[in-house]
């Protein structure tokens, strides 16, 4: 019965079945693994609206003709856009969008109606603060179409057939913005990677602590379990946690907020894999450094922020400075959320999955040597 | 089976926290199938030792060999072959008796863990709370609980650190008939205690202090060697004898038990002399054995000084 085995399945067993109990004892851990996607999801879900509408516009009209009273109305119309001045001199408009009293400034050249009616292709400038893309990305996807039907009623009205086919307008967007941040299906996808992250590197790192501060380690120690087994009998448990907060995020992405998944989702469940384990490693890893739950869940925190505001969950990546950019690059919600985003939203495959996989792996592989490193088989 | 009859010997142990020495060059040897009491003021490195002794703790320095394994390279088979209570309840409150026991049964990779977790609670008495939470028994149960954890794989030495605090006298008085009982079977047990009733009851002694092991041996030799003699004072106004007393030379220690008074110091002469000086009428003394309460207060106050 007592096998000189380096590794048993049935002490392995021993554990995983205990943390299981307890697990299911522990009410508060428990509302915090359902209760913070759910939370999470209604807060970005719903509250933080990702859809602004009503930004306010000044027009910079250096034309004055029918043609632009007309995309003025439509833009208003829009919903997206309010004119708060129909006629600004060109250097107050720079002005106002720089005070922030305005979000766009559009700008109609001299002649720009009859360029149309000639068949030119006019320009049409729009300047956008994109401080926060978020916050504009709607309104500038909405624009090209909203000019063009604004466009293509005014010339039906008046009958007007230009000569060289369909009237054309340049929108030429001056702005720094993100393609990725444009729609607001990127949040509960993305959402996905920033639960995972949260609940697993905290809840680890608190359920080692945990044997620490009880005394319950003392006898752990004792026993003939090892420390692989040790771990992995505790990490274990929490990869079917995480599996099931992913299925709850991705029932409610399609049922609450109807997010297509277009890729193939055992893809997405295959990698989500690699970084919850990631993510479960570094939980270890802190809870080896940490004397106590306190300074375990401060430790989570710390991770935790900086992978929420550098992944390019809360600012887009691309708009991030250079320095953000490679830390972000260093923190496994980064790529994770690159696979997430990639496969539900764009259907990416493999092949292009890869390149935001393996640094997720790499991160795995060094997260878990520490902890295994770090795990002590005796009290000092 | 042990070649030579010793199932702990360490040879000149040491444990040091930051720069200071809490174990420090202890020899031991703890003979087979003995009941091994191992006694010291609070502080003074007994679970420590214990650590070290089953693999829990890596020695600062010395060395030795608990049943055939060596303390340093081989803890894990020292881990399958000994039972170790420890002093701070460690198993889990927040799971049952049963499930406790269930997972101590599977981490020793017992052949029926259930059967076996079943036969343990019968034993020790736990069969009638084994759906109650661990963290809701009272101290007595959580004892009786660790005890059972320890000894549910049948190891061949037991190590209980106190075992019986705050245990009823009752359930006190059981468990060290069980004790004996096994020990006659071959178990080997270490214990340590505070009280002197138990100390009594052990086989053989060691007593600690400051992480230095002062003396050791059978129970009768410890009060001979000391060299203590002891009087016992009735009378009235034994309050105030006491406090005039404790000034005198030669005498070490004044202690109240109910209605009388226990004297002792190591010189028997200078003792009678502060007697003869200071008891009236009112009180009268005689002889009487000492107690291994006295030979441990003597040396610990030995020891501070
Ligand atoms: N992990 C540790 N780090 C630092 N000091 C420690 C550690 N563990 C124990 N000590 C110190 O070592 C000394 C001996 O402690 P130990 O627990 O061995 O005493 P003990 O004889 O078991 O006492 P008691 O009778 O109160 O249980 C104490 O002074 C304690 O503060
Ligand atoms: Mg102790």
């Amino acid at each position: 019965m007592r096998g000189e085995s380096v590794f048993s399945l049935r002490r392995l067993g021993a554990i995983i079945a205990k943390e299981f109990v307890q697990m299911r004892r522990d009410r508060i851990t428990f509302a915090m693994m359902v209760g913070i996607p759910l939370i999470q999801l209604c807060l970005f879900g719903y509250a933080i609206n990702q859809d602004p509408r009503h930004l306010p516009t000044a027009l910079v009209n250096a034309d004055q003709g029918p043609l632009t009273r007309s995309i003025a109305a439509s833009l208003q119309r829009s919903g997206y856009f309010d004119i708060v001045d129909g006629d600004l001199p060109e250097r107050d408009a720079r002005e106002a969008l720089a005070l922030g009293e305005a979000q766009f400034v559009i700008t109609v050249p001299v002649d720009f109606e009859r360029d149309i009616r000639r068949g030119r292709v006019p320009v049409l400038l729009v300047e956008a603060d994109a401080t926060d893309p978020g916050a504009t990305s709607n309104a500038i996807a909405a624009l090209p179409r909203i000019i063009d039907l604004a466009l293509e009623r005014e010339m039906a009205r008046r009958s007007v057939e230009s000569s060289a086919g369909p009237p054309r307008i340049d929108v030429r967007l001056h702005a720094l913005y993100n393609p990725e941040a444009k729609t607001s299906f990127n949040i509960v996808p993305g959402l996905m990677g920033v639960i995972l992250t949260m609940t697993m590197v905290m809840i680890t790192a608190l359920a080692m602590t945990r044997e620490r501060e009880r005394g319950t380690l003392e006898m752990l120690l004792s026993m003939p379990p090892r420390p692989l087994e040790v771990l992995a009998g505790k990490i274990i448990p929490y990869i079917f946690v995480a599996y099931v907060q992913i299925a709850l995020i991705l029932m409610a992405a399609k049922f609450l907020f109807a997010v297509p998944v277009i890729g193939s989702l055992p893809l997405l469940l295959f990698c989500a894999f690699f970084f919850v384990l990631a993510n479960l490693g570094m939980g270890v890893t802190f809870s080896t450094l940490a004397k106590n739950q306190l300074q375990a869940v401060q430790m989570a925190f710390f991770f935790f922020l900086p992978s929420l505001l550098l992944s390019g969950f809360m600012f887009p990546f691309r708009g991030m400075p250079e320095w953000a950019q490679s830390i972000g690059n260093a923190l496994p919600l980064t790529h994770f959320l690159r696979i997430v985003r990639g496969v539900m939203l764009k259907g990416n495959g493999m092949p292009e999955v890869i390149p935001d996989l393996w640094p997720i792996c790499v991160f795995l592989v060094g997260s878990m040597s520490i902890a295994v490193i770090r795990y002590r088989q005796t009290l000092d | 089976m042990l070649s030579d009859g010793i199932a702990i010997s360490v040879k000149g142990l040491g444990k040091r926290f930051d720069e200071k020495w809490v174990v420090d060059g202890v020899d031991l040897e703890v003979p087979a199938g003995s009941v091994f009491g191992f006694l010291g003021p609070n502080g003074s490195g007994k679970t420590t030792c214990i650590r070290m002794i089953c693999g829990l703790l890596e020695p600062s320095s010395g060395s030795g060999r608990c049943l055939e394994f060596d303390i340093l390279k081989q803890r894990e088979r020292i881990k399958r072959e000994v039972g170790y209570m420890t002093q701070r309840f460690a198993l889990y409150e927040d799971l049952t008796v049963r499930e406790n026991l269930l997972f101590v049964a599977r981490a020793y990779e017992v052949d029926t863990p259930r059967l076996v977790a079943d036969e343990v609670m019968e034993k020790f008495g736990l069969a009638d709370r084994r759906n109650q939470l661990a963290g809701a028994l009272s101290g007595g149960w959580k004892q009786r609980l660790s005890l059972a954890a320890a000894m549910l794989h049948e190891p061949r030495l037991l190590l209980l650190d106190e075992p019986t605090a705050g245990v009823d006298p009752k359930a006190r008085r059981d468990f060290w008939s069980e004790i004996h009982e096994l020990s006659r079977a071959g178990l080997t047990v270490l214990v340590t205690t505070h009280y002197m009733d138990e100390a009594e009851r052990c086989s053989d002694l060691a007593y600690i202090a400051n992480g230095k092991i002062l003396t050791r041996g059978k129970p009768g030799f410890l009060t001979r060697e000391s060299g203590l003699s002891t009087f016992r004072v009735h009378g009235e106004k034994l309050f105030e004898l006491a406090n005039r007393l404790r000034q005198f030379d030669g005498v070490e220690q004044v202690a109240a038990f109910g209605t009388e008074l226990h004297v002792s110091g190591p010189d028997a002469a200078l003792l009678t002399r502060a007697l003869e000086a200071n008891c009236g009428p009112g009180a009268r003394y005689e002889p009487q054995e000492t107690l291994l309460e006295d030979v441990f207060i003597h040396l610990m106050e030995r020891a501070r000084r």
